[in-house]
């Protein structure tokens, strides 16, 4: 059964993007993630014009973490004042990132610093992660614990001006790295179309020292403002929000995460993040190769109204 | 395009100037009598959204016509089904550091979104090369204009080959010749293909009449490409109130997950 996707222009099987949402769905409700980051390149590799699908991911991002940030709020792990300050960078990194993909867009040069992008940091985080899981699992055959980072420990970050107390994380930090960390995010989030928890929640434990057990809520809850800003304005300036393709994807998706749950709590953490970094890998891995392999068509067409 | 039309006849008035033509075409062009007809059922057609492409079928007649010559098939006729005009950029991959990256560009000047070619025979067969050329019939004759400074020029005849191709290999250049056939001495049918990615927007069909291989007529006619349906609905929404679209987005999203967690937490 094929479905016409009105906004990418093309008709595709319905049961081909049900199932991509549904795996999706599984994995970021099995390892804790948005899944923004796995359901953009998938779509690429399934035709579906870059444009489109950055800009269809972000919307499938606010439906994947809204449940989570509200469940975070319920319980209290939200720092509401933290998350605000991550917001407001995040807004601005939003709008300048809309800017840049309209920017790139007219340059012919988006679908190249996409993939480009997508290669350098799943490349990057997966390395890191497999080495960090690898790590641990050995520790784990020695029986020797974990060898935790101390959150107590100052780097140079905690010397920058602008303090502001943080209650409900109990830290006193500077707002210029929270300010920042959400910025970059939220560049991210409109030109690569993801939520960026996974890399917001490594940054907020290892770089801010912030608290582990208000990290995700108020990563969540800075995702949700951000890519739902996101949406909007890509849907105002370059109108590649596809909301047919959004809506398969998200029904899927939310589904798909119910089941990814039930069978993360079943493994152990460091098994979860090495399986989560090969998955991460193999994706940057597919997209690279992509990038390095002969084109079918050297040339493209690209007509003024429709813009792709 | 209606200049298209003028522009066609002052290339016929050239040709005719040329010294060694003169003679036989003088003859000929004033004794044209000719006329061209030409009629579709339907000024406007609305395509839903399981739309696959279609064939239109355009009747016309020739008026004041020589029974000799249409007897012998000296008459041919080509129509063509041309669609809205916009700009169209070429871009050119090229290795870069070991990775394919858009390098060189090209953009025509207006340039149609969509081009049927339907004609009795193959058009080179028609009439001269140079004339259909004139005349800018055909994907091969079409104008492309390049906007702007393209350098030496040296590129312009690649990035134009590298159009055609990707415009024809994808279907909304399409050329079928043996869409136009006679029905009785001079009623024809014209079978021109709408293919199943057709833009929106003002079509313009021109039917061209040849006799013996010169120029005789020409009409023209516009025709109104309206999609309809609800992915029709979606794309305008998208487009016309876009804050709203992704108000409407951003709603669903939340909705949606939600909703979901709602659902999941009672069972």
């Amino acid at each position: 059964m094929t479905v016409y996707l009105p906004i990418a222009e093309l008709s595709v099987n319905i049961f081909i993007i049900l199932g991509m949402g549904a795996a999706v769905g599984f994995l970021s409700g099995m390892f804790g993630v948005g899944g923004g980051f796995l359901i953009t390149p998938l779509l690429i590799f399934y035709n579906i014009p870059p444009v489109v699908a950055v800009a269809t991911g972000a919307n499938q991002v606010v439906a994947s973490s809204i449940s989570g940030a509200i469940a975070h709020f319920r319980r209290g792990t939200i720092d509401i004042k933290l998350g605000t300050v991550l917001l407001c960078g995040g807004l601005v990194g939003a709008t300048v990132g809309v800017w840049l993909f309209s920017l790139l867009r007219s340059a012919g040069q988006l679908d190249l610093v996409i993939s480009l992008l997508y290669v350098l940091l799943l490349g990057s985080v997966g390395t890191l992660m497999l080495w960090e899981s690898i790590g641990a699992m050995r520790k784990a055959a020695k029986n020797q614990a974990p060898q935790l980072r101390r959150p107590g420990q100052h780097n140079w970050i905690h010397g920058l001006p602008l303090k502001m107390r943080f209650k409900k994380s109990k830290i006193y930090l500077s707002v210029i790295p929270v300010a920042t960390l959400g910025f970059s995010i939220g560049v991210l989030t409109s030109v690569m179309g993801v939520g960026g928890g996974f890399i917001m929640v490594p940054a907020m434990i290892y770089l801010l020292r912030i608290p582990t057990n208000v990290v995700v809520g108020t990563s969540l809850f800075q995702i949700v403002f951000v890519s739902a800003y996101t949406v909007i304005v890509q849907a105002s300036t370059n109108y590649t929000v596809d909301i047919v393709l959004a809506f398969v994807l998200m029904i899927a998706g939310v589904i798909g995460a119910q089941y990814g749950v039930r069978v993360g709590q079943r493994l152990r953490g460091e098994q979860l993040r090495a399986l989560l970094a090969l998955l991460v890998l193999a994706v940057g891995i597919r997209l690279a190769i992509e990038l390095v392999i002969p084109p079918k068509n050297i040339y493209s067409v690209v007509s003024a109204g429709a813009g792709f | 395009m209606r200049w298209l039309l003028p522009l066609s006849l002052v290339a016929l008035v050239l040709a005719v100037t040329t010294p060694a033509l003169a003679q036989v075409l003088e003859r000929k062009v004033t004794d044209f009598t000719e006329k061209l007809e030409i009629g579709i059922s339907t000024e406007e057609i609305a395509i839903t959204s399981d739309f696959r492409g279609a064939d239109l079928t355009i009747f016309g007649a020739i008026d004041g016509f020589d029974a000799n010559l249409l007897a012998q098939g000296k008459y041919n006729i080509i129509v063509a089904l041309e669609g809205p005009k916009d700009n169209a950029t070429v871009r050119k991959k090229e290795r870069v550091f070991g990775i394919w990256v858009n390098t060189q560009s090209m953009t025509f000047e207006l340039v149609p979104e969509a081009y049927s070619l339907s004609s009795t025979r193959a058009i080179e067969t028609i009439a001269p090369r140079r004339d259909i050329a004139n005349m800018g019939i055909g994907v091969d004759h079409m104008r492309l204009v390049p906007l702007g400074f393209v350098g030496d020029g040296s590129s312009l005849g690649e990035f134009r080959n590298a159009f055609r191709t990707i415009r024809e290999t994808s279907g909304v250049y399409q050329r079928d010749p043996g869409g136009v056939q006679f029905i009785s001495s001079s009623l024809f049918k014209a079978s021109v293909r709408l293919p199943a990615n057709v833009p929106n927007g003002i079509h313009i069909v021109r039917a061209y009449l040849f006799r013996d291989g010169v120029f005789v007529a020409a009409k023209a006619l516009p025709l109104r490409v309206v999609k309809t349906g609800l992915e029709q609905a979606i794309t305008r929404a998208a487009h016309d109130q876009p804050l709203i679209y992704g108000l409407l987005a951003v709603t669903l999203a939340v909705v949606t997950g939600w909703g979901a967690s709602l659902l999941f937490r009672k069972e």
